[in-house]
């Protein structure tokens, strides 16, 4: 056997294919994720992210295509990629009848823990993730953010040294999210591998090292978040007037904007960055323009999607070196 | 990796959860119990005159037909619990926490061996709670200890042998309805068996399959034990050889279709 434990790579995939009758979900894609990196996988509903979780958790096998997972082959050695990952799927995964507290206990004998160990750990663990007080109460009556919370103290009661978190934050209040958010990021601090699937570009910015979009079934970026935005034109500022002759004068001054007449409103493409809004503004000033509102447009999802769909551009890599 | 050497352990720490479930929730469990002792009430006091018609040349009395009887509702206490777990294979099944077994290092087989463990457990007090009742309603049965061990030990093979089937059947069903349809002919069984009247008594075409089901030698012989009119080697060999088949063909049947790739 050729493995080895000590492969830099936490996650290796080349090639992955999965088809559901005759629709493709995964048309031959690649990912690398180096240990103790937080990974995004960003796509809308339907991409194919948690078929993708899927085959690399050993849920469900590829059409095609090789996966490694700690160095393991997802196949041929899945019970020692199961050893080596935690898996937070989309949907709950908890189990109802019983209490929080129960289901932690469950975990803990599921990894062979010692009693006491166990009950060290599930009280810990109950504890860092908000739970106490709910952990004699049955898990089917929790709410969706208390239930995301088990489900992820549950992932972690075996310590994996990688965690799949499928859609953490979906249907979270913006507060639990901000708390989910702050809970990867322990656990990466922590040096545990992140893969991470996500709708929101928000999120795969905030939290991700590097982050692949999901199209089509092909990946059509990779990169970090600031070399994605920068192959998006979505971002701009916008200068809305009310006076059609200081938009005119506006207008004719700064070349790069793009006018909408009937609005009376400029955009300029920026990065949003605080660096560019003051250029922004130091140039209004010193021409004498006063615009009405300022508002800043970072690009979304949809922006991304446009760019990089839109046109029919081949798969881009920002930078493929530092996956190698 | 201590994961693989520990099936064992998996398999106790998967009963543990399945008796919790029992616990927290033993309203499916009390439902089907409520059947074999409701039947077992309604043929020895409603109907028993008349089922009775078919035993001892149609003299027999109701101390005859008790005797007759309770063999026979304890094999349907049997089958009626294992029709339970064919639902609760199933209700489990569509629960979120099936995905993260499939994920984890454990014995895969640990989570449907939890299953039968736990079923074969309620079953085993079902049939004491059931057994009791007879008693309490003129039962005499004048089984020596070893009788009544050999008894017990029967009727934990046949449990184990309709459980695995339960599974499998449970693991096919799309939900827990479906359980419950696909799993009714291992309930309909013990009716079309020796259970409740002498097969002596039934007409030809249906005579025939009543005595080569697999339910008839065993309440056969599960009547020898407790009643001590002998329990026959063949149907005694046959009772067990249907026990171990349908166990293995169950537990294959099953472990094949957990491995499958789990639908949505
Ligand atoms: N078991 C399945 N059978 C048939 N189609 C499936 C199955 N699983 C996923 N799909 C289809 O594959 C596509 C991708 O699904 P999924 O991986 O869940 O996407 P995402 O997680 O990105 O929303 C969807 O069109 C979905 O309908
Ligand atoms: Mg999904």
């Amino acid at each position: 056997m050729t493995t080895t434990n000590a492969d830099p790579l936490a996650i290796a995939a080349t090639g992955l294919r999965k088809s559901y009758g005759d629709k493709t979900v995964l048309d031959g894609i690649d990912l690398h994720v180096p240990a103790g990196t937080v990974f995004s996988l960003l796509g809308p509903n339907g991409a194919g992210k948690t078929t993708a979780v899927g085959i690399l958790s050993t849920l469900i096998s590829a059409d095609g295509g090789q996966a490694r997972i700690a160095g393991y082959d997802v196949t041929a050695e899945a019970q020692a990629v199961r050893a080596a990952i935690g898996v937070t799927g989309q949907f709950s995964a908890v189990d109802g009848l019983i209490t929080g507290e129960e289901n932690m206990l469950l975990m803990a004998d599921l990894h062979h823990l010692s009693r006491q160990e166990g009950r060290r750990v599930t009280a810990a663990l109950l504890e860092r993730f908000d739970l106490t007080e709910a952990a004699k109460k049955p898990a089917s009556t929790y709410s969706g953010g208390m239930k995301r919370r088990l489900d992820i103290a549950m992932t972690l009661v075996g310590s994996p040294r990688i965690i799949f978190l499928d859609e953490p934050t979906t249907g979270l209040d913006p507060r639990s999210r901000h708390t989910m958010w702050q809970i990867i990021r322990e656990l990466v601090s922590g040096g545990t591998t992140v893969f991470l699937t996500t709708q929101y570009l928000e999120e795969a910015d905030q939290l991700a090292d590097r982050i692949a979009v999901l199209d089509g079934g092909r990946i059509v970026a990779d990169g970090s978040a600031e070399q994605l935005k920068r192959l998006v034109p979505g971002g701009h500022v916008r200068l809305r007037f009310s006076d059609p002759e200081a938009y005119e004068q506006a207008a004719t001054a700064l070349r790069e904007a793009t006018r909408d007449d009937e609005a009376l409103t400029l955009q300029i493409p920026s990065d949003g960055s605080q660096r560019e809004l003051r250029a922004i503004l130091d140039w209004l000033d010193a021409a004498g323009i006063e615009a009405d509102e300022l508002s800043v447009h970072t690009p979304d999802l949809d922006d991304v999607f446009f760019a990089l769909t839109a046109t029919p551009v081949p798969a881009q890599s920002a930078d493929k070196e530092t996956a190698r | 990796m201590s994961a693989a050497g520990q099936p064992f352990r998996d398999n106790l720490t998967m009963l543990r959860r399945n008796l919790l479930h029992a616990r927290r929730y033993p309203s499916l469990t009390l439902n089907l119990l409520l059947t074999p002792v409701i039947l077992l009430l309604l043929f020895v006091y409603v109907f028993g005159d008349v089922m009775s018609a078919g035993i001892n040349g149609g003299h027999a009395d109701r101390a005859e037909y008790v005797a007759y009887l309770v063999p026979g509702i304890l094999l349907l206490t049997v089958s009626m619990t294992s029709l339970g777990t064919a639902v609760s294979v199933a209700t489990d099944m569509t629960e979120g926490i099936m995905a993260r077994f499939r994920t984890m290092a454990i014995s895969r087989a640990s989570v449907l061996i939890g299953h039968v463990l736990g079923s074969v457990i309620q079953t085993l007090m079902a049939l004491v709670l059931v057994l009791g009742l007879g008693l309490a309603i003129g039962f005499r049965p004048d089984a020596t200890p070893l009788e009544w061990l050999a008894a017990a030990g029967l009727m934990t093979l046949v449990s184990l042998a309709l459980t695995w089937l339960a599974v499998g059947i449970g693991l096919v069903s799309p939900n827990p309805e479906g359980a419950s349809n696909t799993g009714t002919p291992l309930v309909m069984l013990p009716f079309l068996s020796s259970a409740f009247v002498p097969v002596d008594a039934m007409p030809g075409w249906f005579r025939w399959f009543a005595e080569y089901q697999p339910f008839s030698p065993v309440i056969e012989t599960l009547r020898g034990l407790l009643l001590g009119s002998g329990i026959g080697t063949r149907n005694a060999v046959l009772a067990v050889a249907w026990c171990v088949g349908l166990t293995v063909l169950g537990y294959l049947w099953s472990k094949a279709r957990f491995n499958r790739e789990p639908r949505r």
